[in-house]
């Protein structure tokens, strides 16, 4: 069963002069840890709201676990859970206050589903009667995603959880999602961050309300129509530049410690050497180039448009 | 390299009642460099960059940024630096012209000095066409740019930003670190934090705070080796990891 179905949804903004989401079409499995991977702006605060019901798209159908979004808003809504971009608990009630006030919401209460969000809730449970704007970031971030499942939605929408939270956070708030997931929770979440593709079972890849792509995380990387090579040596940045003015690399890219580059025509071995040799020469110490396999990033900055 | 000292601290503190957010940080950056300021959520980074900037007392220690005092002079070390963070940035309800000039003047340019410098800015960016558009209309990447640029308009010492890339795409994120790498070329230190570990790979030196203490200083390279890991990814997750203090 898809749990959620957009069929050509397009929203414009300003009386069509933004043009936010443009024909989308995507379906979610029953049970998926599907990812929207795109930047601020490509849409995918838009598409949340349209399938939260929040908002009327221009065009188009969508549901959500069987409901049409326009008819059927209200049996959306009872069975969604939705955490905003921005943190939108209530601020001036503590912890506690806020979880108790989303479950009397809906119609439960904390005992009846506490197993649900116990594993995230013992992080906070220390600070419940604290109130939720004097939380920390991390904290304020487990609050929102508890208050999120309290009523055992059918359907989770998590819009950027991670955006401005650090490494260690990130990897295991995205722990938690693995472990709902476990729990049969369909999972519909955005990130800025590329390196959190590979969390998802599937992925879209989207830039200015277009989808550019929809596969698994390997399927997108097998994808990638060229091969790719990692280059670094002692002066990056002047690297960069020669790579840049290199007639026989198509594209070069900074990732890290090494730039990633493609050769106009295959690259083949003798292409390679004479590059080498040409940067060697321009005065390049302790060059190393190889073939790598391509991060999401690489085929994210493939497909967007010129 | 030149190994002029734009920022120096000495066991640099900052208490607010019994708790320590800033731990006695000691540390130098030299004039032109990248320098990563890095360390999870609460380990103190705000409050540390906040003195940095003069916009904080310390509580203890002592610190000298760009030749001036931390406690005595920090009207001049804001006239000496230039600050840009994702949340802040720019007026988006001015004209990315009536940004510039705004910038400029309370960085005390003269408006003759603002114009001349402008021009040259609008062409490199090449906005020439957008310079009577609100900023608020742009796009989110040129909105960066223009931030950044606004920021070293003055030409300061430093430049301190506070996760400048979050949410842009790959293309404008790495456009971006064209322009941090131009300033560092001109002189210009860059004092910088970010979530991305791929950019922590391009600063010339990372520290690393846990806890509002300085756990480790060196190069990407050096860390890297020194924890045996093949990314800052892992380094700073081994690292973050062994927090006492829970977030923010």
């Amino acid at each position: 069963m898809k749990d959620v179905v957009l069929e050509h949804i397009t929203k414009s903004y300003n009386k069509g002069a933004v043009r936010a989401v443009e024909d989308v079409s995507l379906e979610v499995d029953k049970g998926e840890l599907f990812g929207l991977i795109g930047p601020d702006g490509a849409g995918k605060t838009s598409i949340f709201r349209i399938l939260t019901t929040l908002l009327l798209a221009d065009s188009g159908s969508a549901a959500v676990h069987g409901f049409d979004v326009v008819k059927d808003f209200r049996a959306i809504r009872s069975r969604v859970g939705y955490m905003p971009g921005r943190f939108s608990l209530y601020q001036d009630l503590t912890v506690e206050e806020n979880l108790s006030f989303f479950a009397t919401v809906f119609n439960t209460s904390i005992q009846e589903n506490y197993d649900l969000i116990k594993d995230i809730y013992e992080h906070i449970e220390p600070f419940k009667k604290r109130r939720a704007g004097k939380l920390s970031g991390g904290m304020k971030q487990k609050l929102a995603l508890c208050c999120a499942l309290i009523h055992r939605p059918e359907v989770l929408f998590l819009d950027e959880p991670t955006t401005g939270v650090d490494a260690v956070s990130r990897k295991e708030f995205w722990g938690m999602l693995r472990r709902l997931k476990e729990q049969g929770i369909t999972i519909l979440v955005s990130t800025p961050y590329m390196d959190e593709a590979t969390l998802c079972e599937r992925i879209a890849l989207i830039q200015n309300g277009r989808i550019m792509s929809v596969e698994t995380p390997d399927n997108i990387i097998a994808s990638y129509p060229h091969a790719l090579y990692a280059i670094r040596s002692e002066n990056m940045n002047a690297l960069l530049h020669d790579l840049r003015r290199a007639g026989e690399v198509a594209s070069s890219h900074s990732f890290g410690d090494h730039h990633h580059i493609t050769f106009r025509a295959g690259g083949e071995e003798a292409v390679q050497q004479n590059l080498l040799q040409r940067l060697r020469e321009a005065g390049h110490r302790e060059l190393s180039l190889q073939p790598i396999r391509p991060t999401i990033e690489d085929c994210f900055i493939q497909q967007m448009p010129a | 390299m030149n190994r002029e000292i734009v920022i120096q601290t000495e066991r640099l503190s900052k208490h607010f009642g019994d708790f320590v957010a800033v731990n006695e940080i000691s540390f130098e950056v030299y004039a032109g460099e990248i320098f990563g300021f890095l360390g999870a959520n609460g380990a103190g980074k705000t409050t540390a960059m906040r003195m940095l900037c003069g916009l904080s007392i310390p509580t203890s220690g002592q610190a000298r940024i760009a030749g001036y005092d931390v406690y005595k002079n920090t009207e001049d070390i804001k006239k000496n630096i230039g600050y840009m963070s994702q949340k802040f940035s720019l007026y988006e309800d001015l004209t990315l012209e009536e940004n510039i000039r705004f910038f400029g003047g309370i960085y005390g340019m003269s408006s003759r000095q603002i114009k001349a410098k402008s021009d040259a800015l609008v062409e490199k960016l090449g906005m020439e066409n957008e310079t009577k558009k609100l900023v608020g209309a742009l796009p989110l990447g040129w909105k960066q740019k223009i931030a950044f640029s606004s920021a070293i308009f003055h030409d300061p010492k430093i430049v301190f930003l506070d996760e400048p890339t979050g949410g842009v795409d790959p293309i404008t994120r790495r456009q971006f670190w064209d322009l941090i790498y131009e300033a560092a070329d001109r002189g210009i230190t860059v004092f910088v934090t970010t979530h991305y570990m791929d950019e922590a790979e391009y600063c010339n030196r990372l520290s690393m705070m846990v806890d509002g203490a300085i756990k480790a200083l060196d190069s990407p390279a050096n860390l890297k080796e020194q924890y045996r890991a093949a990314s800052m990814d892992e380094v700073f997750y081994e690292m973050a990891r062994g927090a006492q203090r829970k977030a923010d």
